[in-house]
């Protein structure tokens, strides 16, 4: 099948809704669950990086319920890789494209490399893959973790990205333990951002924010290296709710400060959409109370769960060094690192 | 310390060097002109990376050589670059070769000609250093190409093959050199190395055609097949299999024509079995203390000799059959083990008996395992597994046995 050939070299900002490429270039042919987040995920995804672009999929939702044999959604080229690989794919591909083009045995032109993996793939077996690959600054790839909040496809277990006490396949509420869960959220993108100084882009989106999403795919591969994308996802599925809510709890996360969006560009960090207003003091919180009545797998909280859930995402705003983004606290003690002196060494003063 | 690979000024000029089989491989690795290797730490095999790290730095070389964060990485980093068309390099050994195991088992599931060497090694626990065929034999079910290699030259040589087969497109299937730890590589012996010219001729530029995994040609590579459609592809895989043989035979026919090395048969090496009567079989750097013991056991007036096998997979077992038949009795040496497998005999002596076993008149097949961990096969021990054999023949049951030889008490 001919794909038109877009000039590619470009990928400018979205401005809104009515400057969004119409071409699609993730079809019909998927068997997604109705109201799935993450599908939506993968159409904006390759709507904002255009034809140019080669996806590699790792195991998981996207990958099985989006490539039946003879009935692919994929425009682009696509392939799968190993639920622990989507940083190598992302490395492999990128290198392979690089020196094919060096050598001259391949056209030269900007093609996009663009790895996803679940929260499972991405948090858990293939997070030292996706910290290496982000190490690796002369090859143009991003890495892009869907974030439904279990392992979704094989039935809903738990993952170290469901949250605190959401009732799973591998955690169900019962008579003796209410919550068979009790770890908090690993905090990804704020891990790989503190961890990797040399990737010049890492974002948490989400799919509720489309035209913000795209953005952010779009300066992913723009500013090029290593790059990583982590989106949150309502899942039908496993958060026990009817599709017709997916956009609107990508919202609440979102509101209620769970998520907060937020790209770091070459170590600046930049709040975006309604985080960036709550942090301006423009937009309450909202308790996240309003978030998780909404989900089955919270239907068995106490009150006890839902203050202890507040309190944990209240100290994410009122006590960490970047409110919703890396988790430290200063001791009264050692405020003074907070004023060091921040001029060039041969500019300071000896003490 | 690693010999200093020297500068040549004349590249048309075929040039000797001592070198060990790691640096070897490095060298091949220049004439093939590979696009991406991976490397990650684990002896014996990585000084072939060493090694090609060298050739890299002092510009020998133009590869994307990528310092992975672990084995699966490494294999899966050059699956992909083989997806989208490079010529690719990678190797382990090992529990590092098992730490790569699912990327190794669907590169061949997905038909990319990777090149591997596996530099054998025994799977510690306990720990142990030395050569042990488990790392590699454990692949051999699913579609990867094993040859075995005797010499530095032999690796050399048999890692230009390995690209020429594995990337033909009758066969598109990963391969994976064995080199024996230490014994092979790291152990200096002179290897001529060809001209960047003569390799030219030889290996043709790699082209994955309508595989190729590029905008221009927007394939969705391995996706959800299931029951519809698995048992086709399987089937598609044991094909290519089959016809390695025939690719096999062509390329070593070429590379003799080029190179004037290679031997008679691309599958089997022969050492003095012209006459012989007892004959042992194995593969790898085991064929040179047996050979020894060949030379002294025949001044005695022994008529024996030595089959080595240099293609694990695809088994040659019609060339097997043509040659174990002529004896009167094999002792077939394992450097590997088959915890209760029939007989409780290695690996390579149950394919063996598997291959004869149609036969009407078949040889005494008796099994040895031996050289574990990288123990040497000393002197003794070779007579040892040689009187064996000979006190084996003419009774076919005395084969369904299997010794453990040099083991202390």
């Amino acid at each position: 099948m001919a794909v038109e050939t877009h000039g590619t070299g470009t990928l400018p900002q979205i401005k809104g809704v009515k400057d969004v490429p119409y071409d699609e270039l993730f079809v019909s042919g998927h068997r997604t669950c109705q109201g799935c987040e993450s599908a939506l995920v993968m159409r904006h995804m390759v709507k904002a990086s255009g034809p140019r672009t080669i996806v590699l999929g790792s195991t998981g939702c996207m990958y099985v319920a989006n490539t039946t044999y003879y009935t692919t959604p994929w425009v682009v080229p696509w392939m799968h890789t190993q639920l622990g690989a989507s940083g190598s794919a992302a490395l492999g591909t990128a290198a392979g494209l690089k020196v094919l083009m060096r050598k001259g045995k391949i056209k030269e032109e900007k093609i996009n490399v663009i790895a996803f993996c679940g929260d499972g793939g991405g948090a858990d077996m293939g997070l030292g893959a996706i910290s290496a690959t982000l190490t690796h600054k002369d090859y143009n790839c991003l890495v892009l973790l869907y974030d439904n909040e279990s392992y979704a496809n094989t039935d809903i277990q738990l993952s170290s990205q469901t949250p605190y006490g959401a009732v799973t396949t591998f955690s169900p509420s019962g008579s003796k333990k209410r919550l068979m869960h009790t770890r908090w959220k690993k905090n990804v993108p704020g891990m790989l951002a503190a961890g990797h100084p040399e990737s010049r882009y890492i974002a948490a989106g989400c799919a509720a924010y489309a035209v913000d999403l795209m953005n952010k795919i779009r300066k992913a591969l723009q500013l090029g290296g290593p790059t990583f994308v982590h989106t949150l996802d309502p899942c039908p599925k496993g958060w026990d709710y009817h599709p017709q809510y997916s956009q609107e709890l990508g919202h609440l996360a979102v509101e209620c400060g769970i998520w907060p969006l937020y790209e770091v560009i070459d170590g600046v960090c930049n709040l975006t959409g309604p985080t960036r207003q709550i942090a301006e003091g423009r937009k309450k919180r909202k308790p996240v109370y309003e978030y998780l009545k909404r989900q089955g797998r919270f239907a068995h909280f106490a009150e006890e769960d839902v203050e202890h859930f507040q309190h944990e995402v209240d100290k994410m705003w009122t006590e960490w060094l970047i409110p919703g983004v890396i988790p430290f606290t200063v001791a009264a003690k050692d405020q003074t690192i907070l004023k060091i002196d921040k001029k060039p060494l041969h500019e300071q003063k000896t003490a | 310390m690693a010999v200093q690979v020297k500068e040549r000024e004349h590249q048309d000029v075929e040039t000797e060097q001592l070198m060990s089989g790691c640096e070897a491989i490095a060298e091949a690795i220049r004439l093939a002109d590979v696009d991406v290797m991976a490397a990650y730490p684990i002896r014996p095999y990585d000084g072939v990376m060493q090694a090609a790290a060298k050739l890299i730095a002092n510009g020998k070389m133009d590869v994307e050589y990528i310092v992975a964060d672990g084995e699966h990485s490494q294999f899966e980093i050059v699956k992909h670059a083989c997806a989208v068309g490079s010529r690719v390099f990678v190797g382990s050994s090992g529990v590092g070769w098992f730490y790569a195991f699912e990327a190794i088992a669907v590169t061949a599931g997905l038909r990319l000609p990777v090149v591997a060497i596996c530099g054998n090694r025994a799977l510690d626990d306990p720990g142990a250093f030395g050569t042990e065929h488990n790392d590699s034999l454990a692949v051999r079910d699913l579609g990867w190409l094993l040859p075995w290699a005797e010499t530095a030259q032999e690796a050399m040589d048999l890692a230009l093959m390995a690209w020429r087969v594995g990337e033909d497109k009758r066969v598109s299937l990963p391969v994976a050199i064995g080199l024996d730890g230490a014994f092979l590589t790291h152990s200096q012996q002179i290897v001529k190395i060809p001209t960047q010219a003569a390799v030219n001729k030889f290996l043709p530029k790699f082209d994955l055609g309508d595989r190729l995994l590029h905008p221009d040609n927007p394939i969705t590579i391995a996706p959800q097949v299931d029951q519809d459609w698995l048992m086709e592809i399987r089937m598609q895989n044991d094909q290519a299999m089959r016809k390695a043989h025939d690719v096999i035979s062509e390329a070593h026919a070429h590379f003799k024509e080029l190179f004037g090395r290679g031997g008679d048969s691309p599958f089997l090496d022969e050492y003095m079995t012209d006459d012989a009567e007892y004959v042992v079989f194995g593969q790898g750097t085991l064929a040179l203390p047996m050979k020894v013991a060949i030379r002294r056991l025949r001044k005695e007036g022994h008529k024996v000799g030595l089959v080595r096998l240099k293609w694990f997979r695809p088994f040659p077992t019609q060339e097997i059959v043509k040659s174990l038949s002529r004896f009167k009795a094999v002792g077939v040496i394992d450097r590997d083990y088959s915890f209760g497998s029939p007989y409780y005999g290695g690996v390579l002596y149950n394919e063996v008996r598997s291959a004869l076993y149609s036969l009407d008149k078949r040889p005494t097949i008796v099994g040895f395992i031996a050289g574990l961990g990288g123990r040497e096969i000393e002197q003794p021990m070779a007579t040892d597994i040689f009187e064996k054999t000979k006190a084996a023949a003419g009774d076919i049951k005395s084969g369904d046995t299997c010794h453990w030889i040099g083991v202390r008490s």
